[in-house]
């Protein structure tokens, strides 16, 4: 498929369809919209065949015009490739989700989400620095007018809030990538990631970078937009922010902050290590008492996000292929539980918890969906989010046992708020006659619902399927990252008394508990 | 040097001299009812004025013994000027005929044809004292515009104020002026530039050339409303007439910031360490009090008014640079902030209360993306583009000033003044929030822009717009060219 422009062409399709949606009917604007997303779908499928693994780093490349700051340069390697899938696999699911619930300004609500779409593509497939940043950045303006038009009852301030906050983090970022750009004098970021930056001053463009992606991510303390902006999201909203929106601070660690500032990442490890910590543990126990369901979702992604930080920030194999794999389990799981409440959402029109109750006894296709998603949040083997939480751990043992000690804790605190919440909602007496009356999934719903269910299963069984194309990447990561690796702090000490230096590894690596 | 070689390196001046005094005469005859043929014979003008710039006054050097100088530099700023002069001319006669209540008089454009020629002095003057006749020219004629609307007191109250305090701001120039002249001896740039060098070569400084300096930024401060010297702006947006509000925030900006640029790249290049202090702070409070000032507002015309302060302030990061592409990024800025704003004040043109009054409540904006779609959202876009948001051209315009910035080593001011335009954002979305999430107010009455004012939108908004990206090798290779014109 050498030479043919198929990202581009995943780009143009969406946005062609995006600009006819606004002069189309409403019943022709989702017909439009589910038609370029199921193309844009199919395109992936073609990508994801093509493309050949172990071969090459980057693939599909594409070397456009430039104009004067950026140059048109797409390509994507193991890891930009699952997150075009998982993109392109959960946007048709999106555009469904919205077919009966959203009946106001139509056309705009499916202009906005194929923008969306576009932007995200454009992100994972930019190879230049500041066409990263234009697609990264333009996000903002799709999701403000999702949140702002079509949310809740509290969605401007939501909708400032979200567009703010990652305003801030990432314009501090442009400026470090306006300085890394005239260093280095390209901006190609396969020829940045390679390009050395004196120690120092990888701290400075590694803080700034951090401001962009900690609050995309978002880890703590900078996550409050995240749970006012699901919340009064509506339903496809919250699932692409959940699917997609969120994997672009993780994106960002992987793709810039850890090969293009190797030291400064070791150095900060212990940062991310203690900001994850205190994520995993702080923001399990907020999900533990939500009485917002949306909101108790919205918690448990920043739980599991700090997985993914720290699964990053292990500097090894198993830790980042945990983490990717997190992310794309996160992005299915999260986007099906989000899809789950949307469904009786759309019923009862309310998400408050405790209105709800026994749903196992008149819903339960509904039911089964929903208990099947919700272990896989908590991560039981068989489900994806099991080899992602395992790898993820496991990885980061290797460097912290205490962060790996304190961050398991994620498994048990996401069981007990996942398994109340199921409890609350489906077991028990049916609450009221409203609830009685809910009728059980439609065929639409099952459409929506089952194919992310196959994907997770999948992911649960044959994780190798996604690995695959990301293992040679991590290999080219790792080897890049290597020598700046923070030692471990369970080395074995062989033999001879060498217990003073073990001590000192282990007190530099472990600050992080004290938080 | 011949006298004809003079002209022809002024010819864009004598066209808009001759044209302005001529079209001067058929008005004091014609009276209103000349005002349309006046006006697009105005533009005729200003369009000649543009294709005289295609011949040696586009880039043949001094004239008149080095007091004007045309150049790449002026080439650009002229064109700018021109255009956003034409475009202020077009949109006036529908604008009073139904807000004065009485048709526009013709001296209206004939006005605007004499500021804009002394803009186009001021952007090419090379010597204190073109540049003092230039700034006054363009001063005297939009006194009289910004109270044009006669019978309105508020556009009367803007144009006294505006006059009272440009007259003090061009009393503390002139007072600079005589200081450097005192000093240096000299009133050519050329020479205050030498002597500025030898200060800068010896051991100690003279106090003197350094309050002049200092009195003559201040002055200049003054003309492009940077803070501390933009009191006067948000009232005198506010009073004046919406069109002259337009003009105001387009090309009298314009030529001021091109002539900053050329006092202090010419002048006064080698006291850059000194006057970089002072546009380091002007450039910052301007963004950051215009950002904050902004958020209070409830009329839109105030709201711009603040919002041009802060664009300023961004303008002005290019400067403090510095350096060529400190200057090359200045005139991207300007050029891009010109399309940003006549859009924008296009938009506010069309909000017109049922009996067609201008209306300049922002909340009349309410739900303006149901009664009217297409305008709420070149609307939003304007405003998406003036925060500095991608994919919208704004965003290189910004990009521009911030890459010499930090290229320049100023990483504080990057880091400041970028993360201030986070504030500055907020008030933008404010507008976008109060289309697009507000209950829809009465509709403005619809369908009465014409061809003219709708097509002018459209221009501004595809400008803007992603597709503007595409101009971008032309607008850096030209902006560069002029900004090497001034080294």
């Amino acid at each position: 498929m050498d030479g043919f422009p198929i990202l581009s062409l995943m780009l143009a399709i969406p946005a062609i369809a995006a600009v006819a949606c606004l002069f189309l009917s409403a019943e022709t604007a989702r017909w439009t919209a589910l038609a370029a997303t199921l193309v844009d779908f199919v395109l992936g499928i073609l990508l994801w065949s093509g493309f050949d693994v172990g071969g090459a780093q980057w693939q599909y490349v594409e070397q456009g015009a430039r104009f004067g700051f950026f140059a048109w340069d797409l390509g994507i390697d193991g890891f930009a490739l699952m997150l075009i899938m998982l993109s392109v696999f959960l946007m048709p699911i999106c555009i469904g989700a919205s077919w009966r619930s959203v009946t106001n300004r139509v056309p705009e609500y499916m202009a906005a989400f194929l923008l969306t779409e576009v932007l995200m593509i454009g992100t994972f497939a930019a190879q230049d620095l500041f066409l990263f940043y234009l697609f990264f950045e333009a996000g903002l303006i799709p999701m403000y007018l999702i949140i702002g038009i079509w949310g809740g009852a509290n969605r401007i301030y939501a909708s400032y809030k979200f567009f703010l906050y990652t305003l801030l983090g990432s314009l501090l970022m442009l400026v470090a990538m306006l300085y890394m750009a005239q260093t280095a004098g390209t901006s190609s970021i396969p020829a940045l990631q390679a390009y050395d930056f004196p120690a120092d001053v990888q701290t400075w463009l590694w803080l700034a970078f951090f401001a962009s992606f900690a609050v995309k991510m978002p880890m703590w303390p900078v996550h409050t937009w995240l749970p006012d902006a699901h919340v009064q999201a509506p339903t496809a909203g919250s699932v692409i922010l959940a699917g997609v929106l969120l994997k672009l601070g993780g994106y960002g660690f992987l793709r810039f902050s850890l090969p293009m500032f190797p030291e400064a990442s070791g150095q900060l490890t212990w940062l991310i290590f203690a900001l994850s910590a205190v994520a995993v543990i702080y923001t399990s126990l907020v999900a533990l008492v939500q009485g917002d369901m949306k909101k108790l979702i919205a918690y448990s992604s920043v739980a599991h996000m700090a997985i993914v930080t720290i699964g990053l920030f292990a500097f090894n194999r198993q830790g980042i292929e945990g983490a990717m794999i997190m992310m794309l389990s996160h992005g299915l799981v999260s986007g099906a539980l989000f899809l789950c409440v949307g469904v009786i959402y759309d019923r009862l029109h309310t998400r408050e918890i405790a209105r709800y109750g026994g749903l196992s006894i008149n819903m339960p296709r509904y039911a089964m969906f929903f208990l099947f998603f919700t272990m896989a949040s908590i991560g039981l083997p068989g489900t994806s989010g099991f080899v992602a939480e395992f790898l993820a751990l496991m990885g980061t043992y290797q460097v912290s046992t205490w962060i790996a000690l304190l961050c398991t804790t994620s498994i048990i605190l996401g069981a007990a708020y996942m398994l109340y919440l199921y409890r609350r909602i489906a077991y028990g007496e049916i609450k009221s006659e409203e609830v009685r009356g809910m009728a059980d999934l439609d065929r639409r719903e099952l459409w929506l619902l089952a194919p992310i269910a196959a994907v997770v299963l999948w992911m649960g069984v044959y994780p190798e399927s996604f690995l695959a194309p990301m293992r040679k990447d991590v290999g080219v990561l790792l080897q890049r990252i290597d020598r700046a690796a923070p030692t471990s702090d369970s080395q074995p000490t062989p033999g001879n008394p060498a217990a003073a230096p073990a001590a000192a590894a282990h007190h530099e690596t472990t600050p992080g508990k004290a938080h | 040097m011949e006298y004809a070689t003079n002209l022809a390196l002024t010819l864009p001046e004598v066209v808009l001299g001759i044209g302005g005094v001529l079209l001067m005469l058929v008005s004091a005859w014609g009276g209103p009812g000349a005002t349309r043929a006046v006006s697009w014979t105005a533009v005729a003008v200003l369009a000649g004025a543009g294709v005289a710039l295609l011949g040696p006054a586009g880039g043949g050097g001094d004239a008149f013994d080095g007091l004007y100088r045309a150049d790449a530099f002026s080439t650009f700023a002229k064109v700018l000027i021109y255009v956003a002069t034409a475009v202020s001319i077009l949109i006036a006669p529908d604008f009073f005929r139904r807000t004065a209540g009485d048709d526009l008089r013709p001296e209206y454009p004939v006005l605007m044809l004499f500021s804009a020629l002394g803009m186009g002095m001021m952007v090419s003057a090379t010597d204190m004292l073109t540049l003092y006749v230039g700034l006054e020219m363009q001063s005297l004629a939009a006194y009289v515009l910004a109270s044009f609307v006669r019978r309105d007191l508020r556009s009367a109250e803007s144009g006294l104020k505006y006059f009272v305090l440009g007259s003090l701001a061009s009393g503390i120039l002139l007072y600079g002026i005589s200081l450097v002249y005192g000093f240096t001896g000299t009133t050519l740039f050329d020479g205050i530039a030498s002597a500025y060098a030898a200060d800068a070569a010896g051991s100690a400084h003279s106090l003197g050339l350094v309050f002049g300096l200092v009195f003559v930024f201040a002055g200049l401060a003054f003309k492009i409303a940077a803070v501390p010297f933009h009191m006067w702006t948000p009232d005198v947006y506010q009073g004046a007439p919406t069109p002259v509000t337009a003009f105001f925030a387009s090309a009298p900006k314009v030529a001021a910031m091109a002539l900053a640029v050329r006092v202090a790249v010419e002048a006064m290049g080698p006291a850059t360490d000194q006057w970089r202090q002072i546009v380091v702070f002007a450039a910052l409070a301007s963004i950051i009090l215009g950002a904050v000032g902004a958020i209070g507002q409830s009329n839109v015309k105030r709201l711009l008014a603040y919002s041009s302060i802060n664009n300023v302030g961004f303008a002005l990061i290019g400067l403090a640079a510095g350096t060529e592409e400190g200057v090359a990024g200045v005139l991207t800025y300007m050029a891009i902030y010109i399309a940003m704003t006549l859009g924008s004040f296009l938009v506010v043109l069309q909000m017109r209360g049922a009996d067609g009054v201008q209306v300049e409540e922002i909340a009349s904006l309410s739900g303006m993306s149901r009664t009217r779609p297409a305008l709420a959202a070149a609307m939003a876009m304007f405003m998406f583009s003036l925060a500095g948001i991608p994919p919208l051209f704004g965003f290189y315009a910004k990009f521009a000033v911030f890459d010499a910035a930090v290229a320049a080593g100023l990483f504080p001011l990057a880091a400041i003044g970028i993360a201030a335009s986070t504030i500055g954002a907020y008030y933008y979305l404010r507008i976008v929030k109060t289309m697009y999430f507000d209950e829809a107010a009465p509709a403005f009455v619809k369908g009465n822009e014409g061809p003219l004012q709708g097509g002018l939108i459209a221009v501004a908004a595809v400008v803007i717009s992603p597709l503007g990206y595409l101009t971008i090798p032309l607008l850096a290779g030209w902006s560069m060219a002029a900004a090497q014109s001034l080294f």
